[in-house]
């Protein structure tokens, strides 16, 4: 077991609404839906229309840069809806569920034994495949590739996040098979990274590279992880696979059975009860949170890198976690010059370091205007990697491919530049700056 | 809240479309000072913290009050007023009418200047605009310091992009300008005591002469005279640290300074990297003259003036360099702006380490310039990118050697 890797840098967000260690089973909803915008870099093109039949692991659409990638129903059902936006653009195809669920008869191989191109085609096939991140630039990976190790974060270090360990308590078999999966997959080795002292069974996973990290946020995250352990250089690839997915990945190749059953936290100020729901990927997130309020935004996903969700929308495929937090579009008078004790803050101007245990309920107020670059040394205390902040941004605002690439574009992440982003004074959009910057880069390479 | 209605009444004469949309950016700049605007977040990170630039900028205002009340009190101490309030009234009349202008002067261009850009105005200005009186000598017309403003904020800011792309600190470029441009209104050897007639119809009358204006030499022209016995009188030393010597308004004393440096440091608004580095330049660039400087006794009967004057300064005591003359004040204001210091955490060690040493050579060396702050800052400023290029370079170089590694 290699040594524990503690990170200084960092900002925990206390807020109010953490999720109770109980698991409620949320009814089934009335549809469910996978959407193409939950994955960079995907251009879909449909496989149903609406009215088909289609059984829990039967291909709704697929990607035109890479056909072999293919987007499955979580559920069987009939497709009820395809939702598109501007330009005919897709939104998600939606997904009518029976009362009976049928699950698809998808190829099931031994993992043990089994060719890795049948193991490929296996994970394709259910649609597990898009679930794997794909570094540099958070793509879902290239079937084709070989990373050089996959990584697994076993905890997440965001606010309000979920407790994996809780979780995940009834899914170690699932975790190890799934681990076997992966390490099937590389030649290299299989990372797993536990919090410190809050490690749960991931010590006792077999066939893993074992880590332990200890800090504030983003220490969970898994770019910051990969950092510290094996950094990504030009030319390399690495995976990534949230645990969750892993859980799942492993359950399907026990089974055969595509079951996209999870559980999520429902967390925030705004949530009734807070506490863990059994769902189904791509629920509607009415059937998780019932009626919202007005004046509610609906995340999924964490404050920091969550999505916002109409309250008709679905659960994105990536999150793990429901917030509710409320809306702040209020003026407030002489905000500027205010002590703002209900607000949070890290400088020493607002009153926050009288207050380190309190919990805040914060809303979505951009608190200010946007401004240019000014100050100075406060993004590099928030992310815990050898990466010059404001440079990176700057050579991705003025499109600069080679400043982009030397400043380490291809080991960040929109989301380990969250953190910063909410330190901000000047409200700089930090992590889109970078989404476009990465996304210019794939378009030029 | 009835004011808050009146706003959204008078909102949209000022919006796209409007009789006065072109007054958009000033209808902004004071919607946004009564309220902290209704924005969300849109993309990305869904709440923020609650600091923004208006607040760091008012926390810089906020820490340079000491500094300019003290200034105030002692410009009517030095006029020859003994009554506490009756100096600080003195010195309010002297230096309110020079604040004025700077704002008045500078925040109008600021306005323009967004409003053609179709920007929000920027808030740098609430601390350049009370900087550069704090900067300039008592004295100077006022003509000369809303001219000197003029010119940081068009050629010092916008004509880079405004708050944030600037080269140099516009506070000393204004201050630079003046005193290169209007050497006979200010100098760095001697300051101008204000006093006299203009303020006989407030009752304020020095004790001294009926002089309209009267100058004295600062205490950097007698360190700069050698006045061996002036280091070693203790009580000068407190008269200079306290802040009781002329000087610019703001720069003299160093405790007032030294509490807003407290506030900016405890905000998190400057960087201690550079703050302590500045200082700790000047100290030892003082004590390496201490090392080297020749006795001015020892030197021979023929040396000129001006080498006795220098071996004289350079047996100055290293640590008087930090309480006379701007340094103090360009330390903690001046060089720990954001924008114009090096920007990387390494780059600050240097950039300070630098600027102190500047500092005190310039003061030492060159009898011309005995106020080597404000040249040092600015030449630092330039150089600053510089660093910072180094700094990330090597950035990039450990970036690089990662992938020979692999191979």
């Amino acid at each position: 077991m290699s040594k524990n890797i503690k990170l200084c840098k960092g900002l925990d967000i206390k807020l109010v609404g953490k999720a109770e260690a109980r698991v409620e089973n949320a009814p089934m909803a009335k549809s469910y839906a996978v959407s193409p915008l939950d994955y960079e870099n995907v251009t879909p093109k449909l496989l149903v229309k609406v009215g088909d039949k289609v059984e829990a692991g039967s291909a709704l659409f697929f990607d035109k840069n890479n056909p072999r990638i293919l987007f499955t129903s979580p559920v069987s059902g009939v497709v009820s809806a395809i939702n598109r936006g501007e330009k005919r653009k897709l939104l998600n195809v939606a997904v009518e569920p029976d009362q009976e669920q049928v699950y698809k008869e998808l190829s099931k191989v031994d993992v043990a034994k089994a060719e890795r191109s049948a193991i490929v085609e296996m994970l394709l096939e259910s649609g597990l495949w898009t679930r794997i991140v794909e570094r540099p630039f958070g793509v879902i990976a290239n079937p084709d590739a070989e990373p050089k190790a996959i990584f697994v974060s076993a905890f997440d270090s965001a606010p309000l996040a979920p407790d994996y360990n809780f979780m995940l308590q009834q899914e170690k078999a699932n975790i190890e098979a799934g681990m076997a999966l992966l390490a099937r997959l590389t030649k290299g080795k299989v990372h797993l990274s536990a919090r410190k002292g809050d490690e749960g069974f991931m010590a006792e996973v077999k066939g893993v590279e074992y880590h332990t990290f200890s800090g504030k946020h983003p220490v969970g995250n898994v770019g910051v992880q990969i950092h510290h352990i094996d950094r990504i250089a030009k030319g390399d690839i690495v995976w990534t696979v949230n645990i969750q997915d892993v859980a799942i990945m492993g359950r399907f190749v026990q089974t055969g059975k595509l079951d996209m059953s999870k559980t999520i936290a429902v967390a925030g100020s705004e949530a009734e009860k807070p506490c863990y729901k059994r769902v189904i990927a791509g629920a509607a997130v009415e059937s998780i949170v019932g009626n919202v309020k007005d004046g509610v935004r609906v995340i999924s996903g964490d404050v920091l890198t969550g999505v916002t969700t109409a309250k008709d929308g679905y659960l994105a495929a990536n999150a793990n976690m429901i917030t509710l937090i409320p809306e702040g579009d209020v003026y407030e008078f002489m905000g500027w010059a205010m002590p703002r004790f209900h607000r949070f803050s890290v400088s020493g101007a607002y009153f926050s370091w009288l207050f380190p245990k309190k919990q805040y309920k914060l809303d979505t107020n951009l608190n200010g205007g946007e401004r240019p670059f000014v100050v100075t040394g406060l993004y590099e205390k928030y992310l815990p990697m050898d990466v010059y902040v404001s440079y990176l941004l700057k050579a991705c605002l003025v499109k600069d491919l080679d400043k982009m690439e030397n400043l380490g574009l291809y080991e960040v992440l929109p989301e380990d530049l969250a953190l910063c982003e909410f330190v901000d004074p000047s409200k700089i959009e930090m992590q889109q700056i970078l989404r476009d910057g990465i996304n210019l880069m794939i378009k030029e390479s | 809240m009835g004011l808050r209605k009146f706003v959204d009444k008078i909102k949209p004469t000022f919006s796209e479309g409007g009789k006065l949309s072109f007054l958009h950016s000033t209808f902004e700049g004071f919607e946004t000072f009564l309220y902290a605007p209704n924005t969300v977040t849109k993309r990305g990170a869904h709440i923020r913290d609650c600091n923004d630039i208006k607040r760091v900028m008012i926390t810089v205002v906020v820490a340079l009050i000491p500094a300019m009340l003290f200034g105030m009190y002692n410009l009517g101490r030095m006029a020859g007023f003994t009554g506490m309030w009756d100096a600080f009234l003195f010195g309010l009349v002297e230096m309110l009418p020079m604040i004025v202008v700077s704002y008045v002067v500078g925040l109008s261009i600021e306005f323009a200047f967004a409003q053609v850009r179709r920007h929000e105005i920027n808030e740098g200005f609430l601390v350049t605009g009370l900087l550069i009186p704090l900067v300039m000598p008592i004295g100077v017309p006022l003509w000369v310091v809303a001219l000197s403003t003029a010119f940081a904020v068009i050629i010092g800011k916008e004509v880079f992009g405004g708050t944030g792309m600037n080269v140099f600190n516009p506070a000393l470029l204004a201050r630079a300008f003046a005193f290169f441009g209007y050497t006979s209104s200010m100098s760095g050897e001697t300051a101008w005591y204000a006093g006299g007639t203009v303020h006989k119809w407030l009752g304020l009358t020095p004790a001294g002469t009926g002089e309209v204006m009267t100058s004295g030499a600062t205490p950097l022209a007698q360190l700069g005279d050698g006045a061996a016995a002036y280091t070693a009188d203790w009580s000068n030393f407190q008269d200079a640290f306290f802040g009781f010597i002329p000087g610019s308004m703001g720069e003299t004393s160093t405790l007032a300074i030294l509490i807003g440096a407290v506030i900016l440091l405890f905000t998190g608004v400057a960087s201690w990297r550079t703050m302590i580095s500045v200082f700790a330049g000047g100290l030892l660039m003082g004590l390496v003259f201490n090392l080297v400087g020749a006795d001015p006794a020892s030197l021979p009967a023929d040396a000129t003036p001006e080498a006795i004057a220098r071996a004289e300064y350079m047996n100055v005591p290293a640590y008087w360099h930090l309480v006379v003359g701007g340094f103090a004040f360009g330390a903690v204001f001046m060089a720990t702006d954001p924008v114009t210091s090096a920007q990387t955490n390494t780059g600050k060690w240097i950039y300070g380490l630098m600027v102190g040493m500047l500092a005190v050579l310039i003061r030492v060396i060159n009898p011309a310039y005995p106020e080597g702050m404000m040249l040092s800052i600015l030449f630092m400023n330039a150089l600053a990118p510089l660093i910072d290029y180094f700094v990330v370079e090597r950035n990039i170089a450990r970036r690089k050697k990662l992938i020979k590694n692999v191979k």
